[in-house]
């Protein structure tokens, strides 16, 4: 129990480290991670699909 | 006498250089030949087997595109003394972070589950049950990595990789018409015109060879071993080399089963083996060798992969510098998931064929990202001042990684639904 809790005060530890990015947000860099985003969210939503249809179909 | 009195200083001034490239050596060389993993090596015989000598131009294409690519990885991790996954957290936040890190172990470990297969069935060809295959690896990678000093492990991986060339005597081996390899294999041309199929095996290769695990462990590798600003020049001609052995070993893997098994549909390298050894013995054993060094190499370095990524960002003692008690959760974390991948091989009837198609599709949600935050880290004046990218490094490296994503997506996408480009 107290190892689970270690890792989870290491894991708040860590949010808390990184909670700002370091890296300037400029707008290209917003602009990137916002492609990044939606790239990832629309392959997601494929595999979704593609898991629904493999269920569906048997 | 006066001729060989001149030749002494420049002889003596390229032994040196020789020399001190062996000390350098390492990170770039054995990435990119262990990128010639039991994956790719089934790509390589699949695409000899399936068009011939008339691919190998597309493959010499990739030395340029694989070179910028880890060539960014080895100024990032020699400026920053940072991994890809810490720069990952430091630069973009802790969202962008974990989704990084959790996408690499998944990575990672389905794909070290692919090498399992790849060394099993290399060594099934000679009659090793699975099991001793698995145990074995096991221990010789505890050998490999326990020894408590990143330059024994580097020179160890280093021996595996010129194991990898085994393939470049299997490939004479087999009596290949030069002519025909030269005129088919050098002049681009797209054998039975572009076609759905083609154009997956165009994507497959390239999926071969960029792969995520790659950036993490050439940056964390660059960092283990202390590489510092001066040494960037000699890491890049480390690159550079690496990616022209890893290509020049894709070409003769494709000149073997070109010539040997043309038209035939590989599944995979062990049934290319399998189907070698009834036609010559001596090129089948070649390459069932080779697939099990392949499959070594590539479990060796995913595993550190993601050891490296785990250490940095928790804080662990994360070097192979350290003995097991300095750093046992590195060392840890590596054989967890060295040991439950060779589990699930031995598993009846796993299913091994999803795993490996589960593999390049998860890998293509991990690749994009990775890419897209190396591009702006080495843009990052404030962190990499002088080393940051000039514009001229930005349209290249620009241009290759749109390229890779997009092809990879398709790629993914292509494994998903497999009659889209039919």
């Amino acid at each position: 129990m107290s190892a689970f809790r270690n890792l989870l005060d290491k894991i708040s530890a860590i949010n808390a480290r990184y909670r700002e990015p370091r890296i300037e947000m400029s707008g290209g860099v917003r602009i990137s991670l916002m492609v990044l985003r939606a790239y990832l969210l629309a392959l997601v939503a494929l595999m979704i699909y593609k898991f629904v249809l493999i269920v569906t179909q048997g | 006498m006066n001729f060989f009195a001149k030749l002494y200083y420049p002889l003596r001034k390229a032994w040196k250089a020789i020399g001190l490239y062996l000390v350098i050596a390492g990170p770039g060389m054995v990435v990119m030949v262990a990128d010639n993993d039991a994956g790719g090596i089934t790509t390589y015989a699949a695409t000899g087997a399936k068009y011939g000598y008339h691919l190998i131009w597309f493959l010499l294409l990739l030395i340029p595109v694989a070179y910028y690519v880890q060539e960014m990885t080895v100024r990032l991790g020699a400026v920053t003394k940072r991994g890809h996954a810490e720069a990952i957290f430091d630069g973009f936040g802790a969202f962008w972070g974990w989704f990084s890190l959790l996408d690499l172990m998944i990575v990672d470990w389905l794909t070290l589950v692919t090498e399992f297969i790849g060394m099993t069935a290399a060594f099934a060809i000679f009659g090793v049950p699975p099991w001793i295959t698995v145990v074995a690896v096991i221990v010789l990678m505890a050998v490999i990595v326990l020894n408590g000093r990143y330059w024994t492990f580097e020179k160890l991986a280093l021996l595996f990789c010129a194991l990898n060339l085994i393939y470049i005597p299997g490939a004479f081996l087999v009596h290949p018409a030069v002519r025909d390899v030269l005129h088919q294999g050098l002049i681009p041309n797209f054998a039975g015109g572009f076609n759905g199929q083609l154009f997956f095996f165009l994507m497959a290769n390239i999926g071969t060879t960029i792969a995520p695990w790659m950036l993490f462990f050439q940056q964390s590798a660059v960092v283990d071993k202390g590489m510092l600003e001066k040494d960037i020049p000699w890491g890049r001609f480390d690159t550079l080399l690496g990616s022209i052995v890893t290509v020049v070993v894709a070409v003769f893997i494709i000149i073997v089963t070109g010539t040997v098994l043309p038209g035939i549909d590989i599944d995979s390298a062990a049934q290319a083996a399998q189907v070698l050894m009834k036609t010559d013995r001596y090129v089948g054993t070649f390459l069932a060798i080779g697939l099990f060094d392949a499959g070594l190499l590539g479990a060796i370095c995913i595993s550190l992969a993601s050891s490296w990524a785990f250490g940095e960002i928790f804080g662990w003692a994360h070097s192979l510098n350290t003995k097991i008690r300095q750093a046992p959760w590195f060392y840890a974390t590596y054989f967890i998931m060295l040991v439950s991948a060779g589990l699930i091989v031995l598993i009846p009837k796993a299913p091994l064929v999803l795993i490996t198609l589960f593999v390049q599709v998860v890998a293509v949600t991990l690749l994009p990202a990775a890419l897209v935050f190396l591009i702006l880290l080495l843009n990052d004046r404030a962190a990499m001042g002088e080393r940051c990218n000039s514009l001229r490094q930005n349209l290249i490296g620009g241009f290759i990684v749109v390229s890779i994503i997009v092809l990879s997506t398709l790629y993914g996408v292509s494994v998903l639904f497999p009659n889209l480009f039919t």
